[in-house]
Formats: structure tokens, sequence, C-alpha cells
């Protein structure tokens, strides 16, 4: 599997997303550069990182989504890629439209760091299919803007289509439906909030992480 | 159109002493300025030797003390004077760390306040070419009774927070303390730690002349004019309209200023680096200055303020030579390296500009609109600055707490119960979950573990460091010399119980007004016992802060000189937590019990004392502590405990109790029941956990270590927190003190979400 990492300024996950990447595939990602860089041709997934991209000016994942590099990932999307967007690749995924909906301000307005229990509300996506068999996961949540928020029918349609990929146990920021992260219609792009590459082993974050990068591997 | 020539003769008007006395300079030292200097200083070249001489950037009244700190060891390469200090861990690898404070602005304006402390300490540390991997925070505040606490708090939890997870560095441990004491002046100390290889550490010192000063970083604003002249003076009732002093942070910037500079750094285009901190542009510049030359001998600077890159229009010299406008990094480039240096921080859209060069005059020379409004000798700006000796007197010695005048409690569990939800024992839970402890991928053990030090992996190796912030201002209050001892004993306490051997220190030296000699007094014997327990446990100060003046309407704060430790692992898979004891284990003491109640949380809590009354701290003794902790880390490097755990505030009961809280059990002691056991706060002991087929062989190598121990306190399991007397013991009344985990974790868990939302 070749992957790519589009670094933004303010992107602060982007080390971490190589970490894990290059455990999963035994290659280095592309690290690529919002100014000037490129997704290189072959590339299966894309993986937008969390951090405060733009420092969250205006909103998070405002300006990113404006961004040039943008059309690439909406090329590679369209192409049918796969892209995985966390805590603030989530927000900058919605941004885009690529995902449906918008994560707001946390219920209790502070920022939220703990080990959050999950449960896998679809098991049989790409970037899902090793957590098949398991109800519940526990993967670190870390962010200020997690809060999930769509109007009813996106709602409805999203749990009606299986694209509802996890569900938070115990609800840390107030998420519609306890909506934790969300698949694209064709289900190859993945948003979430909770950060699986800090759960890939031999730190806090447990290791729960690492089935959604097995998942990946053997799909792709 | 902006009048320039108005403006420039304003700078360059002559100033009196009267003038000097307006900005803080007494009269003794204005005397010296102007025998030195050979005439009277203009108005920019009064704001200089203001700012310089101030006791936040020139140390005057502890400098003399300071000197006391061992500061040398094997693993040192850079000690005290530059930004941070630098300690070897092998690999060709050094930490660099140091701590500071940011008192003064975070209880005028508590986001700000701290989130720039959070900026000022990443600074230090990725200036010397280190990439910041944890950061660590020590606050007090008030009592929660006061009107202002619940917003101070909130204010600074926030500004760590908000500055901290931005710019994607983990902060992973801390200690939050509510003391009346603090009530006017809060105590906000951050810690950061930073990684370098050794063959790429950049100082301040080196520049020689004739070479470009470049300024990168965020522009220069009207922010945090004479901030550290503000840190250097008491607070009185209405200094909240000291708030254009305080400065305003961007962690966006500092974010992509440290990429920029990391970067910068690996070319080789760098002479000479600082970061622009207390006195900005002013310090900066002075200090490369000062240290300059091949061989420290010093250089000069010519500045054309012109060129300084700025937010707002019109500002004068003096505005842009004080302002402490945040990220913001001065450096001096090796020749012909303009173009390399200026192509980095256009990648990141980080304003880069030459403003001036390094000169062999000796002089600071600063030009704005084509005139020259500066023109002093740097030497004199350092080495004429104030050292004074101030008067002290020996702080009194207080009479033992006489235990005979109290009754035994009725009930331990009551006690437990009250000790554990107190305002400083009570989970400080709220405020970490808001502080991101994950970032970079190699928090290995951080605050929500409970652990006495936070562990974080040193990236794609086995080795990691620890580290730990502490201070018991109620000792220091108590018997300063000894209370300094704790402070540095219980970081090395503290580093041995997670496996880590104690590398260095950096210290936070938090104290009232300097000039009343009993303030004066607790300032030297803090020091003096700080210094003795870094000799004798190797354990030398690389790094430091002082802040003094902490004092409202004439009343200072408690001392609180706090102790940042840092401990280095060479293998994380051996190490220990307090959180991993097993069903069936025992906790066993090492150390021992001599039920010292003097300045203890039971002591201030259960018996309600104050002040004087509440009696001395427990002395440490420093060999034991040495002794004890090599024995503990020899027990966590051979895989014989499952759990360790330091006492401290609350004796062995409070420890064992948050033992059982994180491993999610209970325990049954049998130990001699008599509270001040449970609850003293007896020094250099350790609660561990192991398998209970070792206690023959544990009680052995206790034996052979030349260590004390008091046997088992407690055997692990069930959901309950037990006391029983032994069953044979010839007593009239079997006594018995039980309580639920499940009801102690509600309270300890519960106090500080209830206080911070509670709505008046």
């Amino acid at each position: 599997m070749k992957t790519a990492i589009i670094v933004f300024p303010g992107s602060n996950c982007d080390r971490d997303a190589q970490v894990a990447l290059k455990q999963a595939t035994g290659a280095d990602p592309a690290m690529v550069w919002h100014k000037d860089g490129t997704i290189p041709d072959g590339t299966d997934l894309v993986m937008v990182p969390g951090g405060f991209s733009y420092g969250d000016a205006l909103r998070c994942g405002a300006i990113a989504a404006n961004s040039p590099m943008i059309s690439q990932l909406q090329a590679h999307a369209a192409r049918g890629g796969y892209v995985l967007g966390v805590c603030n690749g989530f927000q900058v995924l919605c941004e885009t439209g690529l995902l449906p909906g918008a994560l707001i301000r946390n219920a209790s307005l502070n920022f939220v760091c703990k080990s959050q229990v999950l449960s896998i509300a679809n098991a049989n996506s790409a970037f899902t299919s090793a957590y098949a068999g398991q109800s519940e996961i526990t993967i670190p949540v870390a962010h200020h803007d997690g809060n999930y928020v769509a109007d009813e029918a996106t709602l409805d349609t999203l749990e009606g289509d299986g694209l509802v990929a996890f569900r938070y146990v115990g609800n840390p920021n107030g998420a519609a439906r306890d909506i934790a992260g969300i698949l694209s219609r064709n289900g190859r792009v993945l948003g979430l909030m909770p950060h699986p590459e800090r759960a890939i082993g031999g730190h806090e974050g447990g290791t729960d992480g690492l089935a959604m990068f097995e998942s990946l591997v053997g799909v792709v | 159109m902006t009048d320039t020539s108005a403006i420039t003769a304003a700078m360059q008007a002559i100033q009196t002493d009267a003038d000097a006395a307006s900005h803080g300079i007494n009269a003794e030292e204005w005397d010296r300025l102007i025998t030195r200097l050979t005439r009277h200083p203009n108005l920019v070249e009064l704001g200089i030797y203001s700012v310089m001489w101030s006791e936040h950037c020139s140390y005057k009244s502890s400098r003399r003390h300071l000197s006391k700190f061992p500061t040398t060891g094997e693993r040192v390469i850079q000690g005290p004077g530059e930004n941070a200090g630098v300690v070897d861990i092998g690999d060709n690898q050094a930490v660099i760390f140091k701590m500071e404070s940011h008192n003064h602005p975070s209880y005028i304006e508590p986001y700000q306040g701290a989130a720039t402390g959070v900026g000022g300490i990443l600074r230090d540390v990725f200036t010397m070419g280190a990439r910041p991997i944890a950061l660590v925070n020590a606050l007090r505040f008030g009592s929660p009774d006061h009107p202002k606490t619940r917003s101070l708090v909130a204010g600074v939890v926030a500004g760590i927070g908000g500055y901290g997870n931005c710019v994607g560095v983990p902060t992973v441990a801390g200690e939050t303390e509510f003391d009346e004491g603090y009530n006017g002046n809060i105590l906000v100390n951050a810690m950061a730690i930073g990684l370098a290889d050794q063959d790429r550490i950049f100082y301040a010192r080196g520049a020689t002349p004739g070479n470009p000063i470049f300024y990168v970083g965020s522009k220069t604003g009207r922010d945090g004019i004479h901030g550290a002249t503000m840190a250097s003076a008491e607070f009185s009732e209405g200094d909240e309209e000291k708030r254009p002093t305080v400065q305003v942070g961007d962690p966006f910037t500092e974010k992509l200023l440290i990429e920029a500079c990391l970067e910068l750094m690996e070319t080789d285009a760098i002479q000479a680096i600082q970061d622009m901190g207390a006195a900005g542009l002013t310090s900066s510049s002075v200090e490369m200055a000062d240290s300059g030359g091949v061989n420290g001998e010093g250089i000069g600077v010519t500045i054309d303020l012109d060129k300084v890159p700025q937010r707002e229009t019109g500002m004068t010299a003096y505005e842009i030579m004080l302002s402490e406008s945040q990220e913001r990094m001065l450096m001096v480039l090796k020749p012909g390296k303009i173009d390399v240096a200026k192509a980095v921080f256009d990648k990141y859209d980080l304003d880069a500009e030459v403003i001036g060069e390094t000169t062999d005059t000796g002089h600071l020379t600063l030009l704005q609109h084509g005139e020259v409004v500066c023109d002093i000798p740097v030497a004199p700006l350092a080495e004429d600055a104030p050292n004074y000796d101030r008067p002290w007197i020996e702080p009194p010695k207080r009479a033992p707490l006489d235990m005979s005048k109290y009754d035994e409690p009725e009930d331990y569990a009551q006690i437990l119960l009250k000790l554990m939800s107190c305002p400083n024992m009570a989970s400080k839970r709220w405020i970490w979950e808001q502080y991101d402890r994950h970032v970079m991928g190699d928090t290995v053990d951080s605050s929500q573990s409970m652990g006495d030090a936070a562990i974080v992996r040193i990236h794609g190796t086995p080795k990691a460091i620890a580290v730990t912030s502490d201070c018991n201002p109620h000792y220091v209050a108590a018997d300063p010399y000894e209370g300094g001892k704790q402070a540095v004993a219980e970081a090395y306490r503290n580093l041995s119980a997670v496996g880590a051997t104690p590398i260095a220190i950096t210290d936070n030296l938090n104290f009232g007004n300097p000039e009343k000699p009993d303030t004066m007094g607790y300032i030297v014997k803090a020091i003096e016992g700080m210094a003795e327990a870094c000799r004798v446990l190797d354990f030398p100060v690389v790094s430091g802060n002082v802040s003094l003046y902490n004092e409202t309407d004439g009343v200072a704060i408690p001392p609180t000189p706090v102790c940042g430790g840092v401990g280095l692992i060479e293998d994380v898979a051996k190490t220990a937590t307090l959180k991993g004891a097993q069903p069936g284990d025992v906790l066993i003491l090492i150390g021992e019990t001599k039920g010292h109640i003097g300045a203890s949380l039971y002591a201030r809590e259960i018996l309600g004392l104050k002040g004087e009354a509440l009696g001395p701290p427990p002395p440490v003794d420093l060999e034991v502590e040495k002794r004890n902790g090599d024995f503990v880390r020899m027990l966590i490097e051979q895989g014989l405990v499952n759990a360790v755990h330091d006492v401290s505030d609350g004796g062995i009961a409070c420890a064992a109790a948050e033992m059982g809280m994180s491993a999610g059990l209970g325990w049954i002691s049998y130990f001699p029941t008599e509270a001040s056991l449970h609850f003293g706060e007896n020094q250099s002991s350790y609660l561990v956990a192991i398998d209970h087929d070792r206690i023959l062989q544990i009680e052995a190598m206790v034996g052979e270590a030349g260590c004390r121990w008091c046997g088992v306190y407690a055997e692990i399991g069930g959901k309950e927190f037990v006391w029983k007397d032994q069953p044979n013991v010839v007593s009239p009344i079997l006594r018995e003190f039980r309580i639920p985990l499940s009801r102690l974790r509600e309270a300890h868990e519960g106090w500080l979400p209830r206080y911070m939302g509670k709505v008046d």
C-alpha cells in the first residue's frame, strides 16, 4: 500500500501518522507539504493528520479546506482512492465536503484528552474489517471541536446506510447520536475524531488503533 | 504621517535621577550607571538599563546564593547561564530543559499569562536546537473559597492547554495546589524538555563581529512592554490595570517557528541564537553581544530599528526595544547564509529580516529614522548589574508537634475519605484531561496513571526520560533548609519510583520580596537545603528561574522552590508505575514510618492546624534517600515489583489508597493501628507491590542493601480498603475500619469537577 500524508502549517500529528503508516506498510509515506507538494502517482491512501491547521483560524479546518492542495485530495478521492482524516483531518474533510456534517465545539466547551471507548458500528469497511468480532475498542481522543453535527435527514441517512463507522461509548463531546467517525458513500473516505495513530503499541494509547491500519493493508 | 523628528527628540532626551526612579532604578544603581557611562542616559538607554538591571533579568538578589548549587556532573554538558540546561543521555543525544515562572502575568490575565509562559519556555529549549518532547507545569492557586480562584484555575488551565495542545507538544505531568497563601499571587511554573543531538546544540554565545543579525518570527508590537519590570515588583490592589504589560501568545506561529528553526539548524547557517523572552530585543541582543567573541570577550551590535518587522506604525525605539511580543527569535548568521535562512522562513511564511550586524565596538548601537538613539557599552549592562548581599535573618525553628494533645481518630476510613477528597489530594483529572498528553506518540505514562513521574520515550529508541515537578511549600515554610532538601529529595524519589536514574534538575524559586530580611532568610536557607540535597544525591542543577516579589499588599506567598527533575531510563520495558498491583500482591514499605505528623496533610486537614502550630516538617536523611532510591530502582530493573509509589502527602495510607484506586483493587491492612503511622509523612520511603511469594526474597535483599523496611502494609484484593487489628493482639476491642473503593474514588474524582462546575 502506497501512502501519503498532507502536512498543513499547524498540523502536529503528521509525525505520528508517519510512524503508524510506516509500521503498518513497511514503507515511508510521502510527506506532502501543503504549498508545493504533490500526491505521488499511484498513492492508495492519503491521510489528513490531526493538529491545528492554520491555528484553527476562522473555523477548524476551514482554511486548510481552501488550500491549493485540496484539489489534489479531491481528485484522489474522485479516482476512488482511500482517504483517512483524523481529528483536524476529519474537520478538514467535512469542510471540503468529502464528508457530510460539521464538527463544532465540545459540549463541555473544554478540550478533552482521554482514553475513549468506542463501539464498532460498521466492521465491513476497508478501514474497519479487522475489527470484525470486536464490539468495543479503546482509542485516545484529544480535541476541542469534536462535537459532530448534521441535519436530521443526513444523520438518518448515515445510520440507515451503514456509514457510521464508530460511536462513542460515553460521549465525550456531545456528538449527535454518539457519532465518532463516518464513512463516505463509497466507503473509501473515513473521518474520525479519535486518534488510531496514537494507539499502535508501546505507549499510553494502547494498541487498538493497529487494526485500522491492518484493515487497510489487507484490502488495498 | 508620523513626525519622526519629534519621536527621535523624545528618544534622545537626557534623563534625570527622577526618571530613573520611575523606571525602578534606585539611587545607588543610578550612581553606578552614570559613573560608568560618564554621562546621563537618554530615554532608550535608560529603558534598556532598567530592564537589564531588573530582578527578573539580573537575579540581583539571588545571584550570589544561586552559586551554591552544584551545577556540574558527568552528564552535564551545559549548566545554568544559557537558555536551558543540557544533559548527556548517551548515544550522542542530550536532553535540554528548563522551568520558568509566569506568575505575575497569569494573575493579571490568566489565559494569556499561562499560555505565553508555555510559549516562552518552549523557545528556551528549541533555541538550543532541541525538539521539545514534553511539557510539565506546577500550579499554585489561592484558597478554593477565594472569589478569584475558580476563574484563575479555568483561565490558566485553558491557557496552558490552548498553547501546548496547538503547538503539538504533550503536557505529560504537573502538580496543582490550593492554599490561601496564594490568594493574591498565583504561581504558574512551566517546564519544557527537548531532545537534541549533542553535535548540534546551539548557544547564545560565540557570535563574531561582521555578521548579519537576523530577526525571525512574529512582528514586534506594543504588548508586554516592561513585563520584566512588572515581574520585579510587588502587586497592590488595582493591578489588573497592568494588563497591557501582559503579552499575547500565538501558538500557531510558535509551531511554525519551531519547525523553521529546527530546519535551519540542519544547515550550517547559525552562529549564535537567542529567543526574545523577557525584555525582548534588548536582552537577546545584549546577551548575544556580551557572550560573543571567540573567547567570550564580548562584541558589539548595531541594529537599525527601522528594519525590525513592526505590527503597528509609529512605534518608538523605546517601545521596540522593550516590547515582549511573543514568538520572536534573534540569530547571528554565518557569512553568506542569508539566502539559505530566508528560504526556510519563507517556506513557513514567517517574517525574517536582517536588522543589523555584529561589530567589534563593544557597544550596543541603535539607529532609528537615520539617527543614533542609543549608544552604550554592552559590558556594564551585565558586569555592573547589581549583585546584592541582601540582609537576611535566620528563619525561626518551630517546636515539635505534640501529638499527645490529640485523640486517636475513631475511624481511619473517614480520615482517608477526607484526605483523599480535600482540594490538594483530590484528582486533578479536570485539569489534565484538557491537556493533549499523547501527541508525538511517545508518552508511555502521563498524569492519567496518577504516577509519580511521567515517562516519555526517546523517539525511535528503547530509552525514555522520566519527569516530575515537586515542592511542598508547607515544609519549606516550616523549615526552609529541610523543606528545600525535601523538594529535591522528592523529585529524586519520584523518578526512582518509576525506575529512572535521576540525572539533573531545573529549579523555579518562587518567593516574596527579597528586600525584607525575613523573606530573604527563607530564600537563602531553601537554596542551601536544595544545594545540599543536590550534592549528596548527585543531582545537579542545570537551569532555573527565580521569581521574587510574589507579594500583594505586603503579604508574601508561602516560600515555593519548585524542582523539575529529569531521570533517564535505558530500557522502557524496565519501568514501574503505581497502577500495576495484582490481586494477591502485598504492599511492602521500603523505608521507615515514625509517624511524623508535623507540617503534614493530616495536621492541616484533620487537626485543623495552621502556621506555627503545624510544627516542623519531616527531616530527610539524604544517605537513606540515596540508598532506598538505589534499592527500589534495582527491584524495578530486576522485574521483581508490580507497582511502586513513593510515600508523600497523606502518608502510607493515602499512597496505598492511590495504588489501589489505580489498579481498581482494594486491600486489607493489619498494620499496627496508630493513626500517625498511617498518615505521617516520613521521608525516603516507597510502597511496593510484590507477589506474595517474594516476601522472603525481598526481605533478604533489603538486608543486603543496608536498607530498612516495615514489612507488609496491606494485601491487595477485593473492592474495599480495610484496616483490622490483628486478632491475636491483646486489646480490649478489635477495631475494624472499611470504605468501598467506589466511594473513595467518587470522592477523590468528584471534588474538582464539582468545584469548577458550581454556579454561584
